[in-house]
């Protein structure tokens, strides 16, 4: 029998460091995700909330509890990280596994907004950008979700094939932040 | 000259430094500009055209003379102010536009042609004979005029860019924008405070003067200690703010000086501001008069920098010219400081006088005199005129409102008679930028105290619209001198009573420079009027007053003056030109930070990247991806070996291939099945669950958008493959269905592209394969031609599909995107034990050709169903996307370019794919085109080239020759139309 091996979207790219940021692979587990069907969110927003005890996130904002995450991704959408999806979800909403889809790295340590700053054109300002609040904005010149974690700790996520262009970018903007001293 | 005790360098360290291949030394941080008067030197460079002599004129970013380049090789930059650029130890600077030295400059032979030479010179001059403009005029006139030049190396410098937000951006760190940033500060506003400086103060830095009743500076660092007290402000030093543009965004440009080799040397910022406070300050003009241009006649104001701030006299016996209040201080502070005040000659009659220095009321200067430095100037008053030995003279025609960013979107300023100066319109007013407020001498409040203030004031009304709560403002006391001028523009070389010199070169001694930078004097602003060049955009253009690297900031307001006197029309009257951005040059490699090489695009690398490259695969890309091209092996020349073999790999074993970067679009709900059948111009309302059907979608238009196949997976789950050309294209049309044409249709689609990784395994021998990977063996009878359903390899679960784009038995087998890389090596490794092998996207190509399938070389937007044969696929019963556009007769016209098959008439000749189609008897014309080949290869299988061609009319042609003709590849070549399928055209192979 074949035995098939996985691989993770950042294997052999990371861990970074660059002066005292970091970036790492965050492995998500389950991804799914989840699309109620036009007229249906209310009752995903109950399903949702008695299987997996999450409020459904408005836009920009996500919601987070016991390392279950769910993640606003666009209009009409979330993404279920770490967690498989409730089967009950599916009879009023559209449930995709994206577990695969998606190359994620957590950037972290004091700079780590100005790092991001050099590379997406969203406001990242804490009083704006709060623990939670979450965006699918431009990363340089690929399509990302970039959400705050903590204060210096930001998760972002680009196409899995685009892994090694994002930890390139990084890469480049860290050591910009990190010849400023 | 250094004045002892003067100075904020002082202190600060020697440094050595090169300009034009002498060693100098200067003080570290300093404008290379005060190192060169520290060192005697004014002559800098030549002029633009006529090739004169120039020296320092300003002490700021505005400098239209003293350009240099800097540094060699990759890193030589051009055109760099002497003003601004700090000083560092091993700095190498050297003149521009001079040959074979600053000191003598050939080209200077210019200047005594300067009467051919005038504006519109060339457009007159160059017209004839046409074909000469571009390979000889130009290329000569470039050579000769012109600033500094490029190393032609690609710059090797690192760039960032960076976006920065903030409530309250202000502009300028003089007086009014520290005050303003310390009350918004206070009022707890998010500020970025951007200075073009290195250091606060502004103007400040540069006069002798008190605030609080302390000296100025002393109010600068308190004040900056303070605003760095707080976590809301973020300052900027050297940072331009070069361009405003829509909804409170502003570029900005951040020089770095003199950092490590590594480090970045600019940033070009793009800073979101909710409101914004300009406080750009004025610029200083100079007043026109013969020969204003020699090096040793600067700025009244930047020989106060020079003094005050870096501790240099620019001469030793200096002359002050002006017409206004403000150029009395230069003489004062000279004095003060013990330089010899030769005279201060101001043209008014009411002007000040003084005890400390002689002052000439109502005289005006009008020449100069002086070999590569100025060493007399001749004054006319209405006791004759007069020469008077100077070495230094520093005019002051008034100062101009650093008002160019109020202008931006469009906005034109309006000119204020007492201060003789163009001031912004009012906010609120047409064109004016929204949530910016011009502040102190940007908006003509020129003393300190009414700076301090209207600062304070901006503040505070912006903290108001911030929705923070005001704090009460606390104006520190300062100078209060009220500016009075009474303007002058210029000033003619010969006075009517002692009428025009004659003889020899005498016309040479009246030109009065206004645009110091592009060689514009008046006597070509009033040629320009008298041509009816009278509109100021015009006299801009006809000549050249106001381009180049400074943008006319010294010269615009004097220019128009001095155009609206020729005009006869007044200075309101006659209007700016357009401000446009950026404020200060850019450097293109600051804009394109990052995105350079392979910076450019992001690269999509496929689960089996490492693997190809591992076996030496030839990359190529295919939209943003890179897939394998072909994989060669030992002895293997060329690439033709290669993919021959890969295409015998699939027609007589198995072939593998990764095709995941083909979209894959998951859809599902009960509205799935609809969705289908509307955006698809085939029935899909009745596919099953476990079968896959090729379909074709239209643009609205009625063009053929894409191709591919989809697969039911379930009731009311489906999934969609498209070209990897059209996937983003697919996605947003799907998207444009679902939300605008049928959004209330139950049914999601999500792209799963990069969830799955997807293999092709092509071939007789496929079945073999399989049936040692999957997991309980392989039962052809379970996967008719065109199914699809679940496998599990290894444990791991898997889709597989049986459809081929090979014309062989052939399926696609997707796996979790981190199985891929194990999956395609297993793969490989199987199919080699069979007798086949990997193959890439040449092998692919020839293998479709083969069977006349289409990709996007067909599908080019220009193709209707009819031309690509396609039209019996039509449903008619009901309605889907581009169905009526589709029927237009034009688009099924039996002459359109229908797709057939080509193969050379001797098997030896080649085909190229953009090759045109000609009748044999017709000539090569384009009124006989009959159309074009599309794709090329060479089947090994058939031993010749076959290409595809949408050739008019081209199905009732079959068997018809044809001559195919591509001048680029020198090829001509008789072929034979067929069918476009050339190999198994029953697809007994595919079924099995």
């Amino acid at each position: 029998m074949v035995e098939l091996r996985e691989k993770s979207p950042c294997d052999g790219l990371l861990p970074l460091s660059i002066g005292a940021l970091t970036v790492t692979e965050l492995a998500l587990g389950q991804v799914t995700s989840i699309a109620p069907y036009p007229g249906q969110l209310d009752q995903v927003r109950a399903d949702m909330s008695e299987t997996h005890g999450l409020r459904w996130p408005a836009a920009n904002r996500s919601q987070s509890k016991q390392g279950v995450r769910l993640l606003w991704f666009g209009r009409d959408q979330a993404l279920l990280i770490g967690q498989a999806a409730d089967p009950k979800l599916a009879g009023h909403a559209a449930l995709v596994d994206q577990s695969d889809g998606w190359a994620c790295v957590a950037l972290e340590g004091p700079g780590a907004e100005d790092v991001l700053a050099r590379l997406c054109s969203i406001d990242l300002r804490p009083s704006v950008f709060k623990r939670g609040h979450s965006a699918r904005c431009d990363l340089r010149h690929m399509m990302a979700s970039v959400t705050r974690l903590g204060t210096q700790r930001f998760q972002i996520m680009v196409f899995r094939s685009m892994a090694q262009t994002l930890v390139h970018d990084l890469k480049t903007a860290m050591e910009a932040v990190a010849a400023r001293g | 000259m250094r004045i002892a005790g003067y100075g904020s360098v002082a202190d600060a360290r020697d440094v050595s430094f090169t300009f034009n291949g002498r060693v100098l030394r200067g003080r570290e941080g300093e404008p290379l500009a005060a190192s060169l008067l520290a060192n005697g030197i004014h002559l800098v460079g030549r002029s633009f055209k006529y090739h004169r002599p120039r020296g320092i004129l300003t002490a700021g970013s505005e400098e239209p003379n003293a350009l240099v380049t800097v540094g060699e090789g990759a890193a030589q930059e051009p055109n760099v102010r002497a003003t601004t650029l700090p000083l560092r130890e091993g700095l190498v600077a050297r003149s521009q536009n001079c040959w074979p030295s600053v000191e003598f400059d050939a080209m200077a032979i210019n200047d005594l042609a300067a009467p051919f030479l005038g504006a519109g010179f060339y457009y007159k001059t160059f017209m004839w004979p046409a074909s000469f403009w571009e390979k000889l005029y130009e290329p000569l006139i470039r050579r000769a005029a012109g600033l500094g030049a490029l190393s032609g190396a690609p710059d090797d410098a690192t760039y960032e860019k960076a976006f920065a937000h903030c409530d309250l951006l202000v502009i300028g760190g003089g007086p009014a924008g520290l005050m303003a940033a310390l009350q918004a500060a206070r009022g707890g506003a998010d500020v970025i405070l951007c200075d073009e400086d290195l250091t606060p103060g502004g103007r400040l830095q540069s006069e002798q003067e008190q605030i609080d009743g302390v000296p100025a500076q002393q109010w600068v660092d308190r004040t900056i200690a303070e605003l760095d007290s707080y976590d809301t402000v973020r300052r900027m030093p050297s940072t331009t703010v070069t361009g405003v543009y829509d909804q409170g965004t502003y570029a900005a440009l951040e020089r770095h000086h003199g950092r490590g080799s590594s480090a970045p040397v600019a940033c070009f910022w793009r800073i979101v501001a909710k409101r914004a406070i300009l406080a750009a300050g004025a610029l200083e003009r100079p007043i026109a008069f013969a020969n204003n241009d020699r090096p040793g006649i600067m700025m009244a104001g930047a020989v106060r920098s020079y003094l005050n701030r870096w501790g240099v006299a620019c001469g030793e016996r200096v002359s002050v010219f002006g017409n206004n209040d403000d150029a009395h201080r230069t003489a004062r502070d000279l004095t003060a400081a013990g330089v010899h005040v030769a005279a201060v000659i101001d043209s008014r009659h009411d002007a000040p006088t003084s005890t400390e220095f002689r002052v000439i009321r109502g005289a005006q200067v009008c020449n100069s005199s002086g070999r590569g430095r100025l060493d007399a100037i001749t004054l006319r008053s209405v006791a004759g005129e007069e020469k008077l030995q100077t070495d230094c003279l520093a005019m002051s025609g008034g100062w101009n409102p650093t008002l160019h960013l109020t202008c931006h979107l469009n906005g034109r300023p309006r000119w204020q008679r007492d201060i003789a100066a163009f001031v912004p319109q009012t906010e609120g007013s047409i064109g004016a930028v929204p949530g910016l407020e011009p502040v102190g001498a940007c908006r003509g409040l020129f003393t300190t105290a009414q700076a301090l203030q209207d600062g304070a004031e901006a503040a505070q009304r912006a903290l108001e619209a911030l929705g923070k709560t005001a704090v009460a403002i606390d104006v520190p006391q300062s100078e209060t001198d009220a500016y009075r001028i009474t303007p002058l523009w210029s000033v003619p070389a010969h006075s009517r009573a002692h009428g025009k010199p004659s003889g020899g070169f005498a016309w040479m001694q009246g030109r009065a420079w206004v645009d110091f930078q592009n060689d514009v004097t008046v006597k070509d602003i009033c040629q320009a009027a008298q041509e009816n060049f009278a509109s100021v955009e015009h006299m801009k253009r006809y000549t050249t007053q106001g381009m180049a690297t400074d943008q006319g900031k010294s010269s615009n307001v004097l220019a128009l003056a001095v155009l609206a006197e020729a005009t006869g029309q007044t200075i309101a009257q006659t209007g700016t030109t357009t401000f446009r951005p950026p404020y200060v040059p850019v450097p293109l490699g600051a804009m394109a930070a990052g995105a350079t090489g392979q910076g450019y695009t992001p690269r999509r690398l496929l689960t089996s990247h490492a693997v190809a490259e591992d076996r030496g695969a030839t990359m190529m890309e295919v939209g943003l991806w890179y897939r394998a091209a072909y994989f060669p092996q030992q002895g293997e020349s060329n690439w033709r070996q290669s993919c021959d073999r890969e295409v015998g790999y699939v027609r007589s074993a198995v072939g593998v291939t990764d095709v995941s970067t083909l979209g894959k679009i998951d859809i599902q709900g009960p509205d799935a099945a609809k969705l289908l059948d509307f955006v698809y111009v085939n029935r899909f309302a009745k596919l099953a669950p476990g079968r896959v059907r090729y379909g074709l979608m239209l643009r609205e238009d009625g063009f053929v958008m894409d191709d591919g196949t989809t697969a039911c997976l379930a009731p009311d789950h489906y999934v969609m493959t498209t070209t990897t050309a059209a996937a983003g294209q697919v996605m947003a049309h799907l998207e444009f269905v679902t939300q605008v044409m049928q959004p209330d249709w139950q049914v999601r689609i999500s792209s799963v592209t990069e969830q799955w990784a997807q293999f092709s395994v092509a071939g007789p021998q496929s079945r073999a394969l399989l049936d040692g990977l999957l997991d309980g063996g392989f039962d052809a009878a379970d996967w008719p031609f065109m199914s699809c359903g679940r496998v599990s390899i290894g444990g791991v679960a898997a889709r597989m599909f049986r459809i081929s784009f090979s014309g062989e038995e052939a399926y696609e087998i997707a796996v979790p995107a981190r199985y891929g890389e194990s999956l395609f090596t297993a793969l490989v490794a199987q199919a080699e034990a069979l007798g086949g092998g990997a193959y890439g996207m040449e092998a692919l190509n020839v293998l479709r050709l083969e069977k006349g399938f289409l990709t996007h070389a067909e599908i080019n937007g220009t193709a209707s169903l009819h031309d690509l044969g396609m039209e019996g696929m039509q449903k008619s019963d009901r309605p889907f996307v581009g169905q009526v556009m589709a029927a237009r007769p034009g688009l099924v016209d039996k002459n359109r370019g229908r797709l057939v098959g080509l193969k050379p008439r001797d098997a030896d000749q080649k085909l190229t794919a953009g090759a045109h189609v000609f009748d044999p008897e017709d000539t090569v014309e384009r009124i006989n085109d009959q159309g074009y080949v599309t794709s090329v290869g060479h089947s090994p299988t058939l031993g010749h080239m076959i290409g595809l061609a949408l050739v008019s009319n081209g199905l009732d042609r079959i068997g018809d020759p044809v001559r195919v003709v591509d001048h680029t590849a020198g090829l001509d070549v008789i072929c034979e139309i067929t069918d476009p399928v050339f190999f198994d055209p029953e697809g007994e192979r595919a079924r099995g």
